[in-house]
């Protein structure tokens, strides 16, 4: 029976990424890869740096993508989907989409110099940071996306990390490229529907990507989905979109569960002071009120 | 056609020649002018590349990388600090086995900052798997960056053409720019990669116990790649009548003592040569031109009848001597000769090394029965 003709799938059934990868059970990055790349097809070619999905695609001669896998420096994220491009372009191959995949230490840290230099100069890529707020490849150390509050091996408790995360997407909104995302493995249709959108935009394309880690936040496997919903229901990740430089557009989500409901189920926020949690509060409701007014 | 040109322009113009595809770069001087001139070539359409406006050297080699593995042409310039701060990407071109083409106008590293002539930019980068040459003219920087591109291409390894900062790089003399029929002769378009075939997707540089294998077999072409230089600079001399080997030298055949050097100091070298054989001495010069892979067996066939060897280094490494002079004795080592090396440091920082510094250097070598530390050349009072 062909279900299709019954049924309508908002999501393609093709897999690129395959199962046999190495992911741990319930991470968020390898559900971010595999919608990703439901919503972009396989005519993709992807750049991957050092982290948690350089692993998860494979040790040689194996590979769970069935597209071409580029493993590139740490810090070079942008610049080597830029060349890709480039050679692309030069070469009349002008249909293939360049997919650069890092993490957040690979984008909000690392790699931002490199992710600043694609930006400005517009090259025609799509980069998609998956956030799991911390170096979760490497044994679970902070970056600049890890929020206040949180403990890592490297903010141990009880000195949590006591500076909030870094608004990579405001960093990126500056650089005035054509279209800006952010999104949820929570939410795969929505997920896609954005990849889908930036497909068809010419320039940089910036998608970053809510992807809890059981690992390093230390919550049972089986809460992923949950705790991504949450982190948007919370308002603590909002789910926006910004185009053409200065659309923005919101999410018509619910964003006013209690924020404590999703710090309960981590284990990383266990440290978290009063006060870090009445900052966070303070913070999630400020960014609340400023997508709303820049939303008109 | 013939033109009075700097050997940055001369590199510029053999990159249009060899019809590169994808350049990225970054400005250091005295590198600048190589890549604000192929900015114009592409800008202008002379040249049908992508040219990127990269915010470092460490993307500009990053750019190349990736541009090479989906089947680019590609090239880059840069100088010193850029060189060093591309270091890792280094790694990873040679790795991917990739045929980028780079120069390097050679200055000194900071600190203290001197933005004159100093080889140990690029030969602290001798381990990075690229293949190294090292100029003497104008004519053949642009002749070597053509031959770069044939090299690299057939052995699967990127080439540094390496001049050195002003003294080369920026001085003026003729070059002759050969008809672009000539040069599509010899270097024909870029083979076709298939690494990133969307038909038959692969995963390229991932993690594998195989590692020895890849080095092993990284080894055996850099080898190989002495000879297909031999063979690649005889069909370059068929077409353009010019020819330079993997070393050059000079009255070497029955030298008692023979000046070993690289770049231009070989040039003075040839003349104070010629003047003390006028006094009856037997001084040869050999100019290194490759440094890697390193032509030991060659280079020892060249030094076999010296009674002494001087080698003069623009270079340094620290706590060890000039680092040519060590790749000699290395090659010294593995042959039946116990020929004596002198080692001088010279020219450091873009220092001129005059006709009277080598006629210093040949009296003290002539005269000393037994090599002792290294000689620095031009210390300041």
């Amino acid at each position: 029976m062909d279900r299709s003709a019954k049924i309508k799938f908002p999501i393609a059934e093709e897999e690129l990424m395959y199962s046999g990868h190495t992911a741990c059970p319930g991470c968020g990055a390898a559900l971010a890869l595999k919608y990703v790349l439901k919503g972009l097809g396989p005519r993709t070619i992807i750049v991957i740096p050092p982290s948690c999905v350089g692993v998860i695609g494979a040790g040689f001669p194996l590979s769970s993508l069935n597209i071409p896998v580029l493993r590139i420096p740490f810090e070079s994220t942008a610049i080597t989907a830029s060349g890709i491009r480039a050679a692309l372009d030069v070469m009349g191959k002008e249909d293939i989409n360049v997919l650069a995949w890092a993490g957040d230490g690979g984008t909000f840290d690392i790699g931002l110099q490199a992710l600043s230099g694609s930006a400005e100069r517009n090259d025609d890529i799509i980069y998609v940071c998956y956030d799991n707020e911390g170096y979760m490849n490497t044994g679970i150390q902070r970056s600049s996306s890890t929020p206040a509050g949180a403990w890592t091996t490297t903010t141990p408790a009880p000195h949590v990390k006591d500076t909030p995360k870094k608004d990579i997407v405001r960093i990126m909104a500056a650089h005035n490229i054509p279209y800006i995302a952010t999104a949820s493995i929570g939410y795969p249709a929505d997920l896609i529907k954005k990849v889908k959108k930036a497909k068809k935009i010419k320039g940089t394309k910036f998608i970053l990507i809510f992807s809890p880690c059981p690992t390093g936040w230390r919550y049972s496997p089986d809460l992923t989905i949950s705790i991504a919903k949450l982190a948007t229901e919370t308002g603590i990740f909002p789910l926006y979109e910004i185009e053409d430089e200065e659309k923005y557009i919101l999410s018509s989500k619910k964003t006013e569960k209690p924020l404590r409901d999703y710090f309960a189920l981590q284990g990383r926020f266990r440290n978290l002071s009063e006060e870090n949690f009445q900052s966070l509060e303070k913070r999630v409701k400020k960014e609340r009120e400023y997508l709303k007014r820049m939303a008109g | 056609m013939k033109e009075v040109i700097s050997a940055n322009q001369a590199v510029s113009y053999a990159v249009l020649a060899a019809k590169a595809q994808v350049i990225a770069a970054y400005p250091i001087t005295p590198q600048s002018s190589i890549v604000e001139m192929l900015s114009g070539f592409c800008a202008r359409g002379a040249l049908n590349a992508k040219f990127i406006n990269v915010e470092s050297e460490h993307s500009a080699m990053a750019a190349c990388m990736s541009a090479s593995v989906a089947g680019a042409r590609t090239f880059t310039a840069t100088s010193s600090q850029g060189l060093a701060l591309m270091h890792e990407v280094l790694h990873y071109a040679s790795g991917l086995r990739l045929p980028i083409v780079m120069a390097n106008v050679n200055r000194a590293l900071a600190s203290p900052f001197n933005l004159k002539a100093d080889l140990t930019d690029s030969l602290s980068q001798r381990d990075t798997g690229w293949m190294q040459f090292y100029c003497e003219s104008g004519q053949e920087a642009f002749d070597t960056i053509i031959q770069a591109y044939r090299i690299a291409e057939r052995i699967l390894l990127p080439v540094m053409v390496n001049m050195e900062g002003f003294i080369l790089s920026h001085t003026y003399e003729i070059v002759d720019i050969p008809e672009q029929k000539d040069v599509d002769l010899f270097l024909p378009p870029c083979p076709p990669r298939e690494c990133l075939d969307i038909d038959n997707p692969s995963m390229f540089g991932s993690t594998t116990d195989y590692y020895i294998n890849f080095r092993y077999k990284m080894h055996q072409d850099m080898e190989r790649a002495k000879a297909v230089c031999e063979e690649i600079g005889a069909d370059f001399k068929k077409i353009f009548g010019r020819d330079y080997g993997l070393a050059s030298s000079y009255l070497c055949e029955d030298a008692d003592l023979i000046l070993v050097t690289a770049g231009t100091i070989a040039g003075t070298c040839r003349v104070v040569a010629d003047r003390a054989r006028d006094r009856g001495l037997k001084v040869g010069v050999l100019r290194i031109r490759m440094a890697r892979p390193f032509p030991g067996k060659q280079i020892c066939e060249y030094l076999k009848t010296a009674k002494k060897i001087a080698v003069i280094d623009r270079d340094f490494s620290p706590g060890c001597g000039g680092i040519f002079a060590q790749e000699v004795k290395a090659a010294l080592q593995g042959s039946a000769s116990h020929t004596p090396v002198y080692e001088f440091i010279a020219g450091l920082g873009g220092k001129d090394v005059t006709d009277k510094d080598i006629e210093k250097i040949i009296e003290q070598t002539r005269n000393t029965p037994n090599p002792g530390d290294s000689t620095w050349i031009g210390l300041l009072k």
